[in-house]
Order: C-alpha cells, then sequence, then structure tokens
C-alpha cells in the first residue's frame, strides 16, 4: 500500500502563499494574546494555588466560588463522573513567600468544609511562590531559545548557515503557532507545555533535515539542477515519509490526548498542534526561506558531508 | 545463518535481556516519581540572615564576657546589622589589652577598624559571611534529612535546589500529611536553658523594676507559661542571654509520661552538656531554671539540688504524635536558620494511581494505533517496526531501572513521543527501500543501500532532538526530569533498534533465501 506514487506537485510554487498564511495566522495570534495581556500563565510561571478537588456529590461551582472569598477560578475538571473541580488562585497580595504563601490552601479547605458544599478530598495541590515563577519563566525562555541556538548551530555545521536559518525559521514558526492554538483553545503555559514546546523544536527541525540531507544527497547526483528545482524534487521524493511519519507519531500522541488524563492533555494537545504545524513548515517554510535566503539560485547547497 | 549475522543476533539478544534484567521486577526496580505514587514535593529558603545574626550576637556576648573577665570596662557593645557591632567606651589605659583580646577573640571572622573615644567598629569578613551562609545551608540539609529518616518515608530526597546558593528542595514520596510533614521539616526546635532572674511576671514592666526599667544588656525578656499545671496564661520571664546549655549538647531524647501523667519530652545531655548543667545547677540552688524551646518557656522549674545525670524533662501540653514528632526533632538537633516555603506540592496517592493507569492505557493505545497502520502500510516489514519499537521501549525502561530514574507522568509522555520517534526512522528507512526497489534492484542491495543512505540522515536528526531534550534537564528534579529522562535515553535507543536491530532482522530473512533467486520483500 503507499499513498503516493512518484508526487511530482510543485511546492516551491507555493511558497508565498504559504509565508503570508503564516503570517496572518500569527498575527491574528499575537493580536489575541496581547489584547488579553499576554500568553495565559498557568500557576507554575505565575504563581499562585491550585487545587483539585473530588467530591462525593456533583459539585455546585457557584457555591464553591461564593464561599471563598476573593476571586477564585472554579471550574469543572476532567470526565465529569469523578466530580471533580479545580480552585485556582491568585497569589496573595504582601504574601511574598514562607508561611502566609501556603495558608491559601489551608483556608480553602477550611472554608470549603465549613460551607457545606459536599463531602471532597483534596487530590492534589500546587502552591507556587514568585520566587519560583519567575525563575522557571526564565529558564523556559533561555531553554527555548538555547536549543534553537544549538539546533542552528548543528544544522550550520553539517549543512550551511542559509538551511540553518530556514531550519530555525520554520522551528520558531512551529513554536508561534503552537502558542496561538494554545490560546485560542483555551490551555493555560505549565511547565509540562513548555516540556513539549521544547520537544516540538527538536521533531520538528527532524523532518527539515531529512529534506535538507535528500538536497545534498541529489546535488551530487545532478548539480546543475537549480536549487528550486532540485529542493522541490527532494521536498517530492521524501513526501510520503514526511506525512507518514507525521501521520504516525500524531496517532501515538492522540491515544495520549484522549487516555492520558487530565494532566498530560496540555502537553499531548500542544505535541499534536506541533506535529502538524511541523509538517506544514518543513514543507513549505523552511526550504522556501533556505532559497529565499542563497545568494545565486543555481547555488550547489553544500560540499559537506 | 552466517557467523556476522549470528554474531548480530546474539548481541540484540543480549541487550534486550540485559534490559530486561535490569527492570525486573518493575514494581520494585522502576521508581515512580512523587505525580504518579502520591507525595509532597517542597522548595525552601533558608533564611541564612538569621546565622549572620546569630554568628554577630554570640560574638558581642563573648567579647563581652571575656572583657568583663579580664576587668575591661565596657561602655557598651552595639549590634548595628547582620554582621556589624560597635563596641564603645573603653578607657584608653585599656587599650592596648583589649587590642590584644579582641585580636583573639573575634577578629579571625571580623575586621575591626578603630574610631573615636575609645570606639570599635567590626564588620564580618566577607569571606566568613559567604561560609557561614554555606554552612547554614548545608547544616539545614544534615538536619532536614535526619528528620526525614526520622518519619520513616523511602527514598526521601533532601537536597541544594537552584542556582540561588539558599533553596532546598525536599520530596517525600508516600507522606500525605503535609501539616505534619512541615511542622516537622519547619520545627525550629532550638532548645535553650537559661537561668531565670526574674519572673514569671504577667507584663513584661514589673519585671524589670529590679533593674531601673531597662533590660540589662547581659539579659533578655522572654515569654512563656507560668509553669503551673494547666495554667497557659502569658507570663515574661527575664532571662540570662547566654544559654547554660542548648539543643546542641542534647544527647537523646523520648516522649515520656510526666509525674502528672500527661506527655512529655525526655531529654538526655552529652558528657560536655551534662557537666554544664551540673555545675550550673549546683551553683544555683533554689533558682530557677528556665527551659525555653523556640524562644518560648515551656516551664521553668526551681533548682533543688544539683543535677549530675544531665536528663531533664520538656513538659506542656503534646498530644502523644506532637510529643513522638518534638523528641525525634529535638534529636535531629535545632535548624541554623529559619525557613519559609517557596513552593509546595501534594499529589494524592489515588490521583497517582490513576494517572499510572491512564499512562498505561495511553501508551498501549498509541501502540497499537500505529502498529496496526506499520502492518497495513507496510505489511510484513511493519513486524520489523513493531519489533524495534518494542524493544527499544524495553531498553529504555531497562536504563531508567539502571539509573534510579523516576518514572513521572510526563515522562509517560517520553515513552509515546519515544513510540513515534522510533516509526519515524523505520519509515524513513523503508520508504528508501521501497525507493531501491523501485529503481529495480536486487530486495539485498536495496536493503544494504537503504540502511547506508538514511544512516547520516538518522545521525542528525536524533542529535537536533537531543540538543532539543537536553535542556530540559535545567527546570530541576521534578516531573520534567522524567521527561527529558526518557527522551534522551529514547532517542539513543532508537539509533540501536531502528539501524542495528531492523537491519539484522531484514538480513535474517533475507539469508534464509538461496542466493540469486528472485528476491521478493514483503514491503
Amino acid at each position: 500500500m503507499r499513498i503516493f506514487d512518484n508526487p511530482n506537485v510543485n511546492f516551491m510554487k507555493w511558497r508565498w502563499h504559504a509565508l503570508v498564511l503564516s503570517l496572518l495566522v500569527i498575527g491574528a495570534g499575537v493580536a489575541t494574546i496581547v489584547s488579553r495581556g499576554g500568553l495565559p500563565l498557568g500557576v507554575d510561571f505565575s504563581g499562585g494555588t491550585v487545587m483539585q478537588l473530588k467530591f462525593t456529590q456533583p459539585p455546585n461551582e457557584d457555591a464553591i466560588r461564593t464561599a471563598l472569598a476573593g476571586e477564585p477560578v472554579v471550574q469543572r475538571f476532567g470526565d465529569p463522573a469523578n466530580n471533580e473541580v479545580l480552585v485556582r488562585l491568585p497569589i496573595m497580595k504582601g504574601a511574598e513567600q514562607g508561611a502566609s504563601l501556603t495558608e491559601e490552601a489551608a483556608r480553602v479547605e477550611t472554608t470549603l468544609r465549613a460551607a457545606n458544599v459536599g463531602e471532597f478530598r483534596v487530590e492534589k495541590t500546587d502552591i507556587v511562590g514568585p520566587i519560583i515563577g519567575e525563575d522557571l519563566k526564565k529558564k523556559g525562555i533561555s531553554a527555548t531559545l538555547l536549543s534553537l541556538a544549538g539546533i542552528l548551530a548543528y544544522i550550520w555545521f553539517r549543512f550551511r548557515l542559509t538551511f540553518a536559518i530556514g531550519a530555525i525559521a520554520a522551528t520558531l514558526h512551529d513554536v508561534l503557532v503552537t502558542l496561538v492554538f494554545l490560546t485560542w483553545f483555551g490551555y493555560d503555559l505549565s511547565l509540562n507545555v513548555v516540556a513539549a514546546l521544547l520537544t516540538i523544536t527538536g521533531y520538528s527541525v527532524n523532518d527539515t533535515i531529512v529534506i535538507f540531507d535528500r538536497v545534498r544527497e541529489n546535488q551530487r547526483s545532478k548539480s546543475k539542477e537549480p536549487l528550486i528545482d532540485l529542493v522541490n524534487r527532494s521536498v517530492n521524493q521524501t513526501l510520503s515519509r514526511t506525512l507518514i511519519t507525521a501521520g504516525t507519531t500524531f496517532l501515538a500522541v492522540l491515544g495520549l490526548f484522549l487516555f492520558g488524563g487530565e494532566v498530560l492533555e496540555g502537553l499531548a494537545f500542544t505535541l499534536l498542534v506541533g506535529i502538524l504545524t511541523g509538517t506544514y513548515s518543513t514543507i513549505f517554510i523552511a526550504s522556501a526561506i533556505a532559497i529565499v535566503l542563497s545568494p545565486r539560485q543555481g547555488a550547489a547547497p553544500a560540499r559537506k558531508s | 545463518m552466517n557467523k556476522n549475522l549470528r554474531w548480530k543476533v546474539i548481541v540484540i539478544v543480549a541487550v534486550a535481556a540485559l534490559a530486561v534484567w535490569s527492570f525486573t521486577p518493575p514494581s520494585r526496580k522502576v521508581k515512580l516519581g512523587l505525580d504518579l505514587k502520591g507525595g509532597v514535593h517542597f522548595v525552601l529558603k533558608v533564611q541564612t540572615d538569621d546565622a549572620l545574626r546569630l554568628e554577630t550576637e554570640t560574638s558581642s556576648e563573648q567579647l563581652r564576657e571575656r572583657l568583663k573577665e579580664a576587668g575591661i570596662p565596657v561602655g557598651t557593645i552595639k549590634i548595628d546589622s547582620l554582621t556589624g557591632m560597635t563596641v564603645e567606651g573603653i578607657p584608653p589605659a585599656d587599650e592596648p589589652r583589649f587590642r590584644t583580646l579582641s585580636a583573639e577573640q573575634v577578629e579571625l571572622t571580623y575586621n575591626r577598624s578603630p574610631g573615636v573615644a575609645g570606639s570599635h567598629k567590626y564588620e564580618m569578613k566577607p569571606n566568613i559571611a559567604v561560609q557561614r551562609r554555606t554552612e547554614a545551608v548545608t547544616q539545614a540539609i544534615q538536619t532536614i534529612e535526619r528528620r526525614v529518616n526520622g518519619l520513616g518515608v523511602s527514598e526521601p530526597v533532601v537536597a541544594p535546589y537552584g542556582t540561588a546558593n539558599d533553596q532546598i528542595i525536599v520530596q517525600l514520596p508516600g507522606m500525605t500529611d503535609v501539616n505534619r510533614a512541615k511542622s516537622i521539616i519547619g520545627n525550629p526546635a532550638l532548645l535553650e536553658i537559661k537561668l531565670v532572674e526574674a519572673g514569671p511576671m504577667s507584663d513584661e514592666k514589673s519585671l524589670l523594676t529590679g533593674s531601673a526599667g531597662k533590660v540589662p544588656d547581659d539579659m533578655v525578656v522572654v515569654p512563656g507559661v507560668s509553669g503551673q499545671k494547666g495554667d497557659l496564661t502569658r507570663m515574661y520571664y527575664l532571662v540570662k542571654r547566654v544559654a547554660t546549655v542548648t539543643g546542641r549538647e542534647i544527647r537523646n531524647a523520648s516522649p515520656t509520661i510526666d509525674e502528672y501523667g500527661t506527655q512529655a519530652i525526655k531529654f538526655s545531655l552529652n558528657a560536655d552538656g551534662a557537666a554544664k548543667f551540673a555545675r550550673a545547677t549546683g551553683e544555683n540552688v533554689g533558682r530557677q531554671l528556665a527551659i525555653i524551646l523556640d524562644n518560648t518557656v515551656t516551664s521553668a522549674p526551681s533548682i533543688r539540688e544539683r543535677i549530675a545525670g544531665g536528663e531533664a524533662n520538656i513538659t506542656g501540653t503534646f498530644t502523644q504524635q506532637e510529643a513522638m514528632d518534638l523528641a525525634m526533632v529535638l534529636k535531629s538537633g535545632a535548624l541554623p536558620a529559619s525557613l519559609t516555603y517557596l513552593e509546595e506540592r501534594t499529589v494524592g496517592p489515588t490521583l497517582g494511581e490513576q494517572s499510572v493507569r491512564a499512562g498505561v492505557i495511553a501508551s498501549l493505545v498509541g501502540l497499537g494505533l500505529v502498529t496496526v497502520f506499520m502492518l497495513m502500510y507496510y505489511k510484513l516489514a511493519g513486524i520489523n517496526a513493531f519489533v524495534s519499537v518494542t524493544l527499544n521501549l524495553i531498553i529504555l525502561l531497562g536504563f531508567m531501572a539502571y539509573l534510579g530514574a523516576a518514572m513521572t507522568l510526563p515522562g509517560i509522555a517520553g515513552f509515546i513521543l519515544t513510540i513515534g520517534m522510533g516509526v519515524d526512522s523505520n519509515v524513513l528507512i523503508f520508504e528508501r527501500i521501497r525507493e531501491e526497489l523501485a529503481a529495480k534492484k536486487g530486495a539485498r542491495q536495496a536493503v544494504a543501500a537503504g540502511f547506508d543512505r538514511v544512516f547520516w540522515t538518522i545521525v542528525d536528526t536524533h542529535v537536533a532532538s537531543l540538543i532539543a531534550a537536553a535542556f530540559l534537564f535545567q527546570f530541576g528534579t521534578g516531573p520534567i526530569r522524567g521527561f527529558a529522562t526518557t527522551l534522551v535515553f529514547g532517542l539513543i535507543s532508537n539509533v540501536f533498534t531502528a539501524v542495528f536491530v531492523s537491519r539484522t532482522m531484514f538480513e535474517w530473512i533475507l539469508s534464509s533465501r538461496p542466493a540469486g533467486s528472485a528476491q521478493k520483500l514483503s514491503i
């Protein structure tokens, strides 16, 4: 069984359309993010208290919200049959750290027990102080940038600078598009999501390397061919591989998204979006940018091997 | 089977067997992270300022005592800051003697700069200050370790954390009583036994009538209870600043029942402490001795006679659990500085169980979907992919068990991603073999060319992924570390399974056919 027999699609013809589409999506997404005052940060980065409560009876979110003073976010969580509720509170004003930091969780529990909103059990509590939140924010940003820089250096070493820039542009594109979709679909940026984003940077560049390797190989046999045709041929030759691997990884992660539970949902969603945009950007963005940046269109891409 | 091939098969079987051996039995060998097992996780900040303040206070007291002994009159010794103090009013005639004494007493740790009219300013040497802070963190870690071990938690983690040098991470798998954990970890447990100069009185003012309304330099006011059984009204004591004996000199502490039949803690002092205690009680028969825990007088019994054995009780209103915990904490020693919580995460045990179940189901569904697809698309070669991906997972699990790396929820996601990446390499190879077959090559040449051509591609893609995964390790010891570990070792073992194992399987299949026959490959 196969999907294509010797595909010959002129992908490079669509490169400008693709660039515009990507810019539109990223632009619209960034506009959404800015209008909401930044990325939706989870408790890992923003600090605060999150409690997961499991009730014996279907809980009443409004009653819980009324019982708790302040501005708690109270929402149903996971499978409705589980009677689970997530309560999120911002960092208490004036509470920098110390005992006061952890008092919120205790207060929520005693208040709710007294408020007669039903029997419940505290399944999970996350309390993150501002120092740790800031620290993780810095680490998240530096880890993402450093991994991009590391990959850039490696591709530059193995191929050539224009290809490296193409690959990194595509990867950055994937990170941005994934962030945009996370925002649109209402997922908070948690540590797990950042881990998934870093994984996407590695994964997305995989596809690109496969095509670049093919370009290099083809170029040895027919070095007179213009770069644009060479790239197009290489994309076509590796097309079924690109789509199949994206498909199988997607299937594997889909299992995680559907059955992996609420904690991993954000991580799985990030990977799903990342796989899709990674495949798209491999075909359209990475090669297109490499071609645009190459000084002579007929130039040989690389001699290193 | 030729000799070369036989060796390859032996290597593969040996690796697989080693991996399986390494994680058998999984329930014991594969460590679960807190998010799967349940437990508490804290990040604490050691208030190292406390250690410096204590050092300066102690030094000023020691200097005062020495000057008194030497008969040098001192106006005042003031504490200026955490690391600074000022001595004032040294008579010019005593200047030389003062300098000698100061040099041997405090100038190892402090820099002295003389001022006007017999005043001297002291500032802690910067390197000493840094050293004291580091020591405070190290001591805090050791103390917490002893306490946590006393809790009987299996495989606790107490370690320095982050780059700020004053943070500690504490992880207690299986511990779900957060409040108890916190009260034990964060209990200062500073025990001091001091001579009572005045009191108990119900307010501070009447306490100071004997000293002209001022607290004398070498004394402090400490709140507490009256010491009468059942009387909990707040009382104040004027006690000596310097303790007769401190908790550092405790040899043992255990819960006990006192003469009134209530919970108490009996402690015994080491030889040094017992000697000091005996001397102090011998010299002060008839006076009161305050037992002070964390700056609160728990009782102030009168000394009836010299106490030689170095044993005493701490009384109060304790539950049995509290008495047990306090005894354990006292035995572990005082914290060198107070602690504040920067992060606290608790996972209940049932949630962890659910997560493990969800993760296993998700992995099996993922593997199942991928296998079905590969069998449909690549026919018999799909079995090849299934074997190499499964072997990859087995080797990965073996690695994890061997390294003692904890399996976390994101780690399960790492396993699933490893399935995806393993299949990725297989697809890359299979597609290439198909191309070579389409170019009218024989099966053997096609397989050889397929593997050779994609080898460097696979190396390149794996290195790129490894670069990204490596940066995940900086997120510390939390669940993300499990993800990073599975990803990194999954990638490494995937190079082995996708290239070496898969190729060997192809070669094995082809070797069973007669050379030169029309070779067909189910791919």
